[in-house]
């Protein structure tokens, strides 16, 4: 019970220190008139915290619904776009990281084109996935967005999959060996258990990758309902309200780190390893 | 002599690394009877291992071949006909003890039942009784060993193979699972070949050492273990004992033409 009473101590002096070191700064920017080029510290370019809390119980437009239950909504729209790609994000990449792992030859030949495919820009894909799916298959727009997510979310966890999976023990492998294991039972019984905790660390990743990917997807493909059709709302009107545009990066913030819980709480129950085995 | 067919005959079996050019073992010939233990005991790099392990069709002999139960070593592996334990336990760490032991019954499709209940009896055979929803990194490593060893034995195998079981082991754990390893082997009536460097081991446990050579590996002698069984700790104080320690002493040294030096089989223990 102490050291739960410890955990969420130490939390909110995290946060007291950081509130303290934003407001701190602006209080000081402020007073001495700090210039960076033309950048200056006012409640434009850097609003009171509090202002930027208090925004979200504000309402979004005249006689409108607060603004909080607006990016509520905005939230559980982007979740779905996010949860619907990484689901195909893990899926995909553990797929193409379990061929890859048992031939070689294909290794050799699709790892490069797979690497280069994270150096193309997100922005540079997402227009043609939207075309392509919305435009000749008719999918909904979320799909399309999922599809730019797990674009991003594939990735960690393919490169996790391959080392993951050569890291079983080679003493493990002789035993598997005698008792004339099937390639499939090799893989089901030793080798995916063994490389459990290099998947989750991938998941952490992916899952973060997963809420930018669905709010960037969101651009190109003209959704208006997710967090990213807000952030790019708000940006329109950034000198009149500017505290709108952090509470949406903060509700966008929020949302990343309760998906990166979901896959630890998950962790926790599915790895069952050495406690010092556990990242 | 027309005793009972060898469990495995390993038939001038040589072994070379690196294209040839390490040779691990050269013209290797040795049988393995029936309710045999037999060590082999040898210098680091003797190939004793490399030995265990083309007996298991783990890896392959350059020349030569291997019989295990009248099958090829390939077809005996297929049809389990052993068991292996390593110098590690090599549990599955996600594992629990039972789920550990009944490992090799859920390759060879026993039903949950069935599984269960021979988990229950290996458990018994190396007490562990109660420990069987532990993880491995809750057990010490000698408990972790004697799961090791009931996985091994856990599909009743006539052969069990053991690679240096207790090699990591304090000498006060290894002393005391020797005692139970001899006992396992009395009640289960399997074949054991051992790999171990420890003279004393050898000699507790064996009904015949071979003696082995350094690199290229050879067998440079074997000697029968004339101890009486059931052996106990009382054995390894026996006056025998000490002259079968010396025996095998000698034949690692490069046989007995090198008197004995003065001190006594203690140091071995």
């Amino acid at each position: 019970m102490s050291s739960l009473a410890r955990r969420i101590g130490s939390f909110l002096l995290v946060l007291v220190g950081l509130v303290l070191l934003w407001e701190g700064f602006k209080w000081v920017a402020e007073a001495t008139e700090l210039r960076l080029g033309t950048f200056t510290v006012n409640d434009t370019t850097f609003p009171h915290l509090y202002d930027i809390v208090g925004q979200l119980f504000e309402p979004s437009r005249r006689n409108g619904p607060m603004l909080i239950e607006v990016l509520w909504d905005s939230a559980l729209f982007t979740a779905k776009e996010a949860v619907a790609g990484f689901l195909l994000g893990a899926v995909v990449g553990l797929a193409i990281g379990i061929v890859l792992h048992h031939s070689r030859l294909l290794q050799r030949g699709f790892l490069p084109y797979i690497v280069a495919s994270q150096t193309v820009p997100i922005l540079a894909i997402a227009p043609m996935v939207v075309v392509y799916l919305g435009g000749e298959l008719q999918a909904p727009g979320w799909v399309s967005v999922a599809v730019i997510a797990a674009y991003l979310t594939f990735f960690p966890v393919t490169v996790n999959t391959l080392r993951g999976l050569a890291s079983a023990d080679p003493r493990a492998l002789e035993l598997m060996r005698s008792y004339a294991a099937s390639p499939f039972e090799v893989l089901w019984k030793l080798k995916l258990p063994a490389s459990l905790p290099y998947l989750f660390a991938a998941f952490k990743i992916s899952a973060t990758a997963s809420v930018v990917g669905a709010m960037i997807g969101e651009l190109p493909s003209s959704i208006q309902d997710g967090l990213g059709g807000a952030i790019l709302n708000f940006n329109q009107y950034y000198l009149s309200s500017p505290e709108s545009l952090w509470a949406t990066n903060l509700i966008a913030a929020l949302l990343g780190i309760s998906f990166f819980l979901v896959i630890l709480l998950v962790e926790r129950l599915v790895v069952r390893r050495a406690p010092e085995h556990i990242a | 002599m027309s005793g009972p067919e060898p469990v495995v005959s390993i038939r001038t079996v040589s072994k070379s690394f690196v294209q040839g050019q390490v040779q691990a073992l050269q013209e290797i010939d040795l049988e393995i009877r029936p309710r045999e233990f037999v060590s082999l005991i040898g210098p680091s790099g003797c190939g004793k291992s490399t030995l265990l392990r083309i007996v298991g069709d783990l890896i392959q002999p350059t020349q030569g071949d291997v019989v295990v139960n009248g099958k090829t070593a390939q077809q005996a592996r297929r049809d389990r006909d052993y068991g292996i334990v390593f110098q590690d336990a090599v549990l599955y760490d996600w594992r629990t003890v039972a789920k550990n032991i009944s490992l090799p019954l859920e390759m060879a499709k026993w039903d949950r039942a069935k599984r269960q209940a021979r988990v229950g009896e290996m458990l018994e055979l190396v007490e562990l009784t109660g420990f069987e929803d532990r993880y491995p990194w809750q057990l010490s490593g000698g408990m972790q060993q004697r799961v090791s060893i009931a996985r091994a034995l856990s599909f009743s195998p006539e052969l069990l193979l053991m690679d240096e079981p207790f090699g990591a082991l304090d000498e006060m754990t290894r002393e005391r699972l020797n005692g139970e390893l001899l006992r396992i082997w009395d009640d289960t009536g399997s074949t054991v070949v051992f790999v171990t460097h420890s003279i004393a081991e050898a000699v507790f446990l064996s009904t015949r050492v071979a003696v082995m050579s350094p690199r290229p590996g050879r067998i440079a002698q074997v000697i029968d273990i004339d101890l009486p069984h059931p052996r106990t700790q009382a054995t390894r104080e026996e006056p025998r004992f000490f002259e079968l320690v010396t025996e095998v002493r000698e034949a690692l040294h490069g046989g007995s033409a090198r008197p004995a030096p003065a001190r006594t089989a203690e140091a071995d223990r």
